[in-house]
């Protein structure tokens, strides 16, 4: 929309939308206006408040239930046959652990020591992409022994390598259904995946023991439950989107459904399956925190033991090992699929890499033959290096919390008492029909009657969970962190689009923001900002930021240069540039960067919960914590997600009303939930 | 179902070890030794089998879970250590995934559901394991130096105005704990008339990190906090007094207005594992010992950055004459 051929009707429908949108604006203002005069009269009546370690009748009737499934389990056919498929789990992973990372009885060592095991990765690397990838590879498996986590690292992969096998097996044939299925089918399917993505993991903890029994079994469902859905999201999208011509083409010579689906929509959607693959990777190393939990075995492990110690660099180790993993995975993948591309059209030299991967193959026997017999080659020589890097962390940490003190206090208190404070006040303590009210007058402003109908059901069915309050003070902290989400992106999406450099630079620093498993900087943040819901709101920006910034520079990258060469021809300032072209016409990305970055925050409620935010994060920590509490952790992880259905509805209702504003883009990502960049809404909890 | 599974295991690596030893023939050095030495042992011993222990995430039962461990392994027994919370692992006593919890303090639901009285009877108390659980209201020691009357109830008021935060609106804070834990304290500051607040903290993680805060800024703090703890070795929390603690002043739990009681912390046990009634099952009745004990072990996971089994070792080189007790009955 942005070609100078366009030009007239592009023009129409933004004057059209901007039109539109203030008028909005307005009727947005005065429903907030009559809102606060309303609150002024009625403060702290009705706001259905209660204290914080008191159950209700719903909460004790859902803990009945978990106790009912409990006491049944011996006889209970559901739970025999879920026990077998964990124990079938179990046996997989212990297997494969005892091959690679823990000593297989009476050896003294696993079956393969870690030269072995390095050389056949690099292999692996070579041999389903390049030469680049393969020394990313091996250099990555030979921080993991240097740093003296092998045997973690080995079995994080071990778990990640049968979650991920069976999301495939399960995610691709559901992903067929997603996207050639019928309207009510995929729909149902839709609010799953959602319910899947947006529960938190700390509410089906506890059950998935249950069903599947302690350790590894439980690691891996965990995993699997959360890697499920981007494959399927995502590789259904991509075979719903091949082109109807094609189709229409093939279809007329007379093909059959299944040749269809064989010949023409699979190989077509090839590319985006692989980046649903690469995108379920990525979410099933988000769990590796929480697989831990329950005794799943993994790099996770290491970061919650050096938790309960207070021990900040004893917990950054692994957890950046955690993101160097998650780094290999991800650009061998990618690098794969490119090469699959490259090697299809026929544009790739066969003779020299089979050379090269015969000499290598023997090389990888040498080294695994070595690795049986020899102990050098076994176990991986050790180093005091992870300490010292430990240690470093540990000191820097300290100087940064004792410089930096009194600067985050006020930082904290501000924001507090500017932001958090009244729209709390506003949200939480007036009566919970008026804040209902009112919430349902702004999704009608903004997303129409649509905005309206999500929105009412989802409010309806939050009351009737009983944690309205909760609800309102979680919802006070997501808003509030996505408001500073907002502003980090546009600052910094807009400076690395117009910035090469700054790109480079930070492009990793926000790879790392999104994997790094939140329990290695909360206590930092702890340190620096105390148990408050303001340290419960940058945690969450960390993690949600990233995405945001990549959105925005990403739409921002795309503004066309010849509209910005016209621009500057006319005399723009670089001021003027930026407010004038470059951001209204990256409104798609900033209204789709708005609801990931929502999702996002809304994702670290339950990490919000251990840093002392309270609210429905404390309730689902709670629930998970002591047995008697599961109900309330059950309903609050259910008004977590109703919550988020409705942000989402409402944000995809404003986009798609009226006349296509937002655009086609934006409308297809907002409704598929491909998360376009980095890792995907990926609650860590 | 485990020897199913163990043979399904071990048919399989065996295959895949086939495999390997298409690349791997010839005889190696030490690995083959210690395989041998290993078979060996595995012949000669084999009166205790395996020991499935939950770890839960408090360093003080970390000391508790990997002592016993270090006598245990010293018998004979295989180790499995499994890292739990206390919920997880109260249910893994059904299902033989857990066989000892070391340290309870005090779950009246779980009890409800698997001590034979009223549940399916899958768990058993094993008796006290020695440790006394302290549970109340601290302050840091810097604050009850410089106002000793802090240390009573009836002053907090007074300074309530010193507690507040950016999350007690207003009013005093007191910082609730960990969800993990009973805790009465909205009910006490209500009941007391105290003018104050509780915010939870969440977790272990962030009451250690304020604490450790307030003492080094030398900042008003008022919280839930317990003992035996590795904390203490490094800040001697003050505990303030709350109206002493009577039977039954807990009962209602709204209208809790009193103290905490100390708790002896007890061993829970699968009961199916119990009447195996071997070498482990012996050491797990007789393991008793004091705060100090758990304490020292603690501080040398916690302060001296030692790993728990190398913790555990030292502790037992070092008190042989208690180990010698618990072996011999």
């Amino acid at each position: 929309m942005t070609t100078l051929a366009e030009r007239p009707p592009v023009r129409e429908v933004e004057e059209d939308r901007s039109g539109v949108w203030a008028s909005r604006w307005a009727w947005a203002v005065v429903v907030l206006a009559a809102w606060v005069v309303v609150w002024r009269f009625t403060d702290g009546v009705d706001t259905l408040a209660r204290p914080v370690r008191e159950s209700t009748p719903l909460f004790d009737r859902l803990s009945d239930f978990r106790d009912a499934v409990l006491a049944s389990r011996d006889t209970n056919p559901v739970v025999q046959a879920t026990y077998a498929v964990g124990q079938w789990c179990v046996d997989a992973t212990d297997w494969l652990s005892r091959m690679v990372s823990v000593p297989d009885f009476p050896r003294p060592v696993p079956q393969v020591g870690w030269l072995g095991v390095l050389a056949a990765a690099t292999w692996i690397g070579y041999a389903v992409a390049n030469l680049r990838i393969a020394v990313l590879v091996a250099a990555s498996f030979a921080t993991f022994g240097v740093l003296g986590y092998w045997s973690d690292a080995m079995d994080l992969l071990v778990i990640t390598f049968v979650a991920v096998l069976l999301a495939v097996l399960i995610g691709l044939p559901l992903a067929v259904y997603y996207g050639t299925g019928g309207r009510v089918g995929v729909g149902l399917m839709t609010s799953l995946l959602d319910l899947l993505q947006t529960m938190p993991t700390f509410v089906y903890l506890g059950p998935i023991v249950l069903f599947f029994g302690i350790g590894s079994s439980a690691a891996v469902v965990c995993t699997l439950a959360y890697a499920l859905p981007p494959i399927i999201r995502i590789a259904g999208h991509g075979i719903r989107n091949v082109s109807p011509t094609t189709i229409e083409a093939t279809d007329s010579s007379g093909q059959t459904a299944r040749q269809r689906l064989l010949k023409v929509q699979l190989p077509m959607a090839r590319a985006t399956i692989v980046v649903g693959l690469n995108q379920t990777i990525m979410a099933a190393l988000s769990m590796a925190t929480l697989a831990a939990y329950v005794d799943g075995p993994g790099l996770g492990k290491p970061v919650l033991r050096a938790l309960t110690r207070n021990d900040v660099g004893g917990a950054f180790v692994p957890g950046m090992l955690i993101v160097l993993m998650a780094v290999m995975l991800d650009r061998t993948t990618t690098a794969a699929s490119r090469r699959a591309e490259i090697a299809a059209r026929g544009g790739d030299d066969p003779r020299l890499r089979r050379i090269l991967l015969g000499g290598g193959l023997v090389g990888v026997l040498v080294a695994v033959w070595l690795s049986r017999q020899q102990l050098w080659a076994a176990e991986f020589p050790e180093s005091d290096l992870g300490g010292r890097i430990a240690d470093g962390v540990d000191s820097a940490f300290g100087w940064i919390t004792s410089t930096f003190d009194g600067l985050t206090g006020a930082v904290k208190d501000t924001v507090s008492t500017v932001l958090l404070n009244p729209l709390q006040s506003l949200l939480a303590d007036s009566p919970w029909y008026v804040t209902g009210l009112a919430l349902l007058a702004i999704a009608y402003v903004v997303g129409r009657r649509r905005g309206l109908v999500s929105a009412a059901i989802c409010l309806t069915l939050i009351v009737l969970l009983d944690l309205w309050h909760s609800a309102m003070l979680t919802l006070t902290m997501v808003l509030v962190a996505t408001l500073l989400v907002m502003v980090l992106a546009l600052v910094f999406g807009v400076w690395m689009a117009r910035s090469r450099a700054v790109d480079l630079v930070l492009r990793p620093v926000l790879d790392a923001g999104q994997t790094i498993p939140p329990f290695v900087y909360l206590i930092p943040v702890l340190a620096l900002f105390d148990p408050t819901r303001f340290t419960a709101i940058v945690a969450s920006v960390v993690y949600a930021a990233p995405v945001a910034i990549k959105l925005v520079a990403d739409g921002i990258s795309a503004v066309s240069p010849s509209t910005l060469e016209a621009s500057r021809s006319t005399g723009c300032t670089t001021w003027q540039e930026i407010f004038k072209v470059q951001l209204p016409m990256a409104r798609n990305s900033l209204v789709l960067a708005t609801n990931q970055g929502l999702l996002y925050v809304l994702s670290m409620v339950v990490i919000g919960g251990l840093v002392g935010a309270g609210a429905l994060g404390y309730d689902v920590v709670l629930g998970f914590s002591r047995s008697e509490e599961w109900g309330k952790g059950a309903a609050a992880g259910l008004t977590i997600v109703l919550l988020g259905v409705l942000i989402d509805r409402v944000c995809r209702a404003a986009a798609d009303v009226p006349k296509d504003t937002t655009g086609a883009r934006t409308r297809t990502l907002l409704r598929s939930k491909v998360p376009v960049a980095g890792s995907p809404k990926s609650g860590l909890i | 179902m485990t020897n199913h599974r163990k043979r399904g295991a071990r048919l399989a690596s065996v295959s895949a070890v086939a495999v390997l030893t298409l690349a791997a023939c010839g005889s190696g050095g030490s690995i083959s030794e210690e395989t041998a030495a290993n078979e060996e042992k595995a012949a000669a011993g084999g009166e205790c089998g395996e020991v499935n222990m939950a770890v839960n995430p408090w360093v003080g039962y970390e000391a508790d879970a990997y002592v016993y461990g270090a006598v245990a392994e010293s018998l004979g027994c295989t180790m499995n250590y499994k890292d739990l919370k206390e919920d997880v692992s109260w249910q893994g006593f059904g299902t033989g995934e857990v066989d000892i919890v070391m340290e309870d303090w005090g779950h009246p639901d779980l009890e409800d559901k698997f001590f034979a009285e009223k549940g399916d009877g899958s768990a058993m108390e094993v008796g006290p394991i020695g440790n006394v659980g302290v549970i109340g209201w601290f302050v840091p020691p810097w604050l009850a130096k410089e106002h000793p009357d802090i240390l009573d109830w009836n002053n907090l008021n007074k300074y309530a105005q010193d507690f507040a935060t950016s999350e007690s609106g207003g009013k005093g804070q007191f910082l609730g704990a960990d969800p993990s834990y009973v805790q009465f304290d909205e009910a006490i500051v209500s009941n007391l008339g105290l003018d104050f607040k509780v915010v939870f903290s969440g977790s272990e993680a962030a009451s250690i990190t304020a604490f450790q805060k307030a003492e080094e800024n030398k900042e008003f703090l008022i919280g839930y906090f317990y003992e035996p703890q590795w904390l203490f070795a490094d800040i001697d929390l003050q505990r303030v007094a709350l109206p002493e603690y009577t039977d039954g002043c807990q009962d209602d739990p709204a209208k809790v207005a009193c103290d905490y009681p100390e708790t002896d912390l007890n061993k829970i046990a699968s009961t199916s594992w119990m009447e195996e009634d071997g070498p482990a099952q012996k050491l797990l009745q007789n393991f008793s010992w004091t705060n100090d004990d758990q304490n020292l072990v603690a501080k040398y996971i916690s302060e001296d950055g030692m790993s728990p089994e190398e913790a555990a070792a030292k502790w037992v080189e070092d008190n042989q004459d208690k180990v010698d007790a618990w072996t011999q009955s």
